[in-house]
């Protein structure tokens, strides 16, 4: 049996734009940020477009960059990315 | 003052931020400071103005972490980081990384150590209006690479 975590996903910069929307709640059977991400990509239109693997897209847990491999957990934040460019 | 970081849109008094970095602490006999600015060209086109995004919280959680790094790297006593977001047109100061420390050798290479991480790990990012239109910013791999001399691996660009 799959577990149900609600997320709190957030999107920043040519991505946020991309998906018309700087952050929503979700609830999700994804185990890892790399599912979280194929599941939203599954929905198509501008998430399959701004998240498509090939892409240059960084995401964060909980407010750290982290790998795809990371486990998700109840009400964790999630963001989504493109390379940071400040400084 | 010790380690601090303001995230902010309004601008700063560099004298006044290198005056409190080193008040009453006479142990101080080196203050380095790095200042960047709005160019008026970028990737060859004119900037009109740009807007800087970040992300709020991790922006601060990621620059306290270089910090401390920065600490554990090199024998300094204080550091001052001032980021600027929002609407910015060029000469306007955008960043600001100072630190103090008894020698210059230590402040010199902690300054630039702080400047190569928060390039490629603070999570801002820039979007130039140019008279083609408004376009984000590219990362550059020169960023990553000049991370990669302090020996952190940047994964900054590049796609996954």
């Amino acid at each position: 049996m799959s577990v149900t975590y609600n997320v709190n996903l957030k999107y920043f910069a040519s991505i946020r734009e991309d998906i018309g929307q700087g952050s929503e709640s979700v609830a999700t059977q994804a185990a890892t940020l790399k599912a979280l991400r194929d599941e939203l990509i599954a929905r198509g239109g501008a998430y399959a477009e701004a998240l498509a693997h090939g892409r240059a897209v960084r995401m964060a847990l909980n407010q750290d960059v982290c790998e795809e491999s990371a486990a998700l957990s109840e009400g964790c934040e999630v963001a989504f990315f493109p390379p940071v460019t400040g400084g | 003052m010790s380690f601090t970081v303001s995230i902010q849109t309004q601008d700063f008094d560099v004298s006044q931020e290198l005056a409190a970095l080193r008040a009453g602490d006479a142990r101080v006999g080196a203050v380095c400071s790095f200042l960047g600015t709005v160019r008026e060209r970028n990737d060859g086109s004119s900037v009109a103005s740009m807007e800087l995004e970040h992300y709020p919280g991790m922006t601060e959680k990621s620059i306290s972490a270089m910090m401390d790094e920065a600490k554990k790297r090199f024998d300094i006593f204080t550091a001052r980081v001032i980021h600027r977001v929002g609407l910015l047109h060029p000469e306007d100061q955008i960043v600001f990384v100072a630190v103090t420390s008894a020698h210059r050798g230590e402040s010199f290479k902690a300054c630039e150590f702080l400047m190569d991480y928060l390039k490629t790990q603070a999570p801002f990012w820039k979007k130039e209006v140019t008279p083609e239109g408004a376009r984000w910013v590219d990362a550059r791999v020169s960023d990553d690479q000049a991370l990669a001399r302090w020996g952190i691996e940047a994964t900054n660009t590049g796609a996954k």
